[in-house]
């Protein structure tokens, strides 16, 4: 028992253990970098600069860093036990596994909520960039956004239903093309082909921290713009055909991949616009890469930055509805939530019924909710889902040590990841009471009602016997 | 009407287009397959039959 292989390559998942159709086993490393920077990437393209509106330029770059190393934290640690619970779901099912049923019934409803949240905000601004277009093609009245928002839900709901090879893979091209856009600008503007346009000393002059330090806590918030999402690759391990080795390669090669776009981002933005308008992501910068390559003068700039804001928005929403598909048909699959959530299309081998009963959902919130209040839903439920992750690794070293299950990948420094992870955790909560303690205790209020529900009605629909089905030697102390 | 106006009417039916297929091809589905079928999928297939292996 102590050296169960998972990473054997010569297995599909499909066999004769009672599932007739299951998730298809296709994808790769690539697939899993493009699931988790894809629902990322829309932070840099707009978003990360509200930080610098509550603590200026310098507090955004110190929340993005600190930022950084929290969400490293959570890339280790969720490489570690995703490489080892590899089944859909992702941290409902570690969770589950390592925890208990109400952290897992709690952690399940924390990643659809931040998933279907997010997509909606994603639509929200895909419908607003089309406006944006057409106010700028000469278009003369205000144009009607809700056919647009509703056209990419809809679309990118029926990618997914079709298949996951075809959904991520054109999640890989959209998001690389996104990715390399920054690049181009970064190199095309700070001076290392052509002559740069960066002016930070004069820019920064007499603002250097406007707010003090008090400004630098409460950029936090939104310094988490720069990496949220990045913990949703872990949705893709029942579908990956290495879990050991494409898991940790596609998270780890994420996080390095954001922590370069997230830098180069503040780079060029504060470079270029000031702090005041930079700040203010409403009425000032909505998408502040976009307005730093309005302001280089060229046109190929503009072009390429505009479509990588748009491909950005879309491979967001994309990546979303892969991941809050896959926890909600997970937790169907173990009757934490009705059994008929965790049917698999026999054709297309994706959970179809997850998938549409998702759709009105995200509908709803695109086109009845404000956008600000829909991310700060998505944002606190993602947070509380970050406090889970450290109590689950200690938990998870602390009952099966190194050598009692061989893992895909082992994080190192154990357990100063974890206490890193949830110190931050607590600071950005601070920073999230500072300027949504409202919303803050209205969701933990939610997530209470919901828990006591699950405790005393739903628990005794459960799948009790089929749940646990790792090969794992007891947890040590039992 | 210019461009967008017929980008809009676009919008509307291609989203419905999408949304149709979906419905339709669920209905199928859920009409052609049993329940036992659709919803035999289980957890931890790969260890499984990683033990399996490992047994014989």
């Amino acid at each position: 028992m102590a050296d169960v292989d998972i990473t054997s390559q010569t297995m599909d998942g499909m066999g004769p253990h009672g599932t007739k159709v299951g998730l298809l086993r296709v994808l790769g490393p690539a697939h899993v970098w493009a699931l988790g920077v894809g629902i990322v990437l829309v932070g840099e393209y707009m978003g990360w600069n509200f930080a610098v509106g509550k603590g200026g330029a310098y507090a955004a770059l110190i929340a993005c860093w600190f930022a950084g190393i929290l969400y490293s934290c959570v890339a280790m640690i969720d490489s570690e036990v995703t490489s080892t619970v590899a089944s859909a779901g992702g941290q409902y099912t570690q969770a589950k596994h390592i925890v208990g049923p109400l952290m897992a019934f709690n952690v399940g409803l924390y990643l659809v909520f931040a998933y279907t949240m997010l997509e909606a905000a994603n639509a929200i601004t895909a419908g607003y960039l089309f406006s944006v277009v057409a106010s700028m093609t000469g278009h003369a009245d205000a144009l009607d956004q809700r056919p647009f928002i509703i056209l990419v839900i809809m679309f990118l709901a029926w990618l997914n239903y079709r298949g996951v090879l075809a959904t991520l893979t054109f999640n890989l091209v959209i998001t690389s093309i996104a990715f390399l856009a920054i690049l181009v600008l970064f190199l095309s503007t700070s001076g290392v082909i052509g002559t740069g346009i960066m002016e930070h000393a004069a820019l920064f002059e007499g603002h250097e921290l406007p707010y003090g330090w008090i400004g630098v806590l409460a950029a936090m918030h939104f310094g988490l713009w720069y990496y949220l999402g990045i913990e949703g690759t872990t949705q893709a391990a029942e579908e990956v055909r290495s879990p050991a080795r494409a898991l940790p390669f596609g998270t780890l090669a994420g996080i390095m991949t954001l922590l370069i776009a997230a830098t180069l981002t503040w780079y060029v933005c504060s470079g270029v616009l000031p702090w005041e308008f930079l700040g203010d992501g409403v009425n000032g910068s909505v998408a502040p890469l976009f307005d730093t390559a309005r302001l280089s003068g060229s046109n190929a700039l503009i072009w390429l930055l505009g479509f990588g804001t748009l491909f950005a928005t879309l491979a967001s929403a994309n990546g979303c509805i892969n991941d809050a598909s896959r926890a909600w048909f997970a937790m169907g699959r173990d009757k934490y939530l009705p059994g008929w959530f965790g049917a698999v299309h026999p054709k297309y081998r994706t959970p179809y019924r997850a998938i549409i009963f998702l759709v009105p959902i995200a509908l709803i919130f695109a086109l009845g909710a404000p956008l600000d209040q829909v991310i700060t839903f998505s944002i606190l439920s993602g947070l509380l889902g970050y406090t889970f992750m450290p109590l689950n690794i200690i938990l998870f070293r602390r009952r099966w040590p190194l050598e009692t299950i061989k893992r895909g990948y082992e994080h190192p420094f154990h357990p100063v990841p974890a206490i890193t992870l949830l110190t931050l955790c607590g600071v950005t909560f601070f920073a999230v009471f500072l300027g949504y303690g409202t919303q803050l205790v209205a969701m933990i209020g939610f997530y209470i009602v919901v828990s006591l529900w699950f405790h005393f009605w739903r628990y005794r629909f459960v799948n009790r016997g089929a749940q646990f089905t790792m090969p794992w030697p007891k947890p040590r102390g039992y | 009407m210019d461009l967008w106006n017929w980008l809009e009417y676009g919008a509307w039916g291609l989203s419905a287009a999408f949304g149709l297929h979906m419905a339709v091809d669920w209905l199928k589905t859920d009409s052609t397959y049993s329940e036992d079928v659709l919803t035999s999928s289980r957890e931890g297939e790969l260890e499984a039959m990683a033990e399996e292996r490992k047994g014989h």
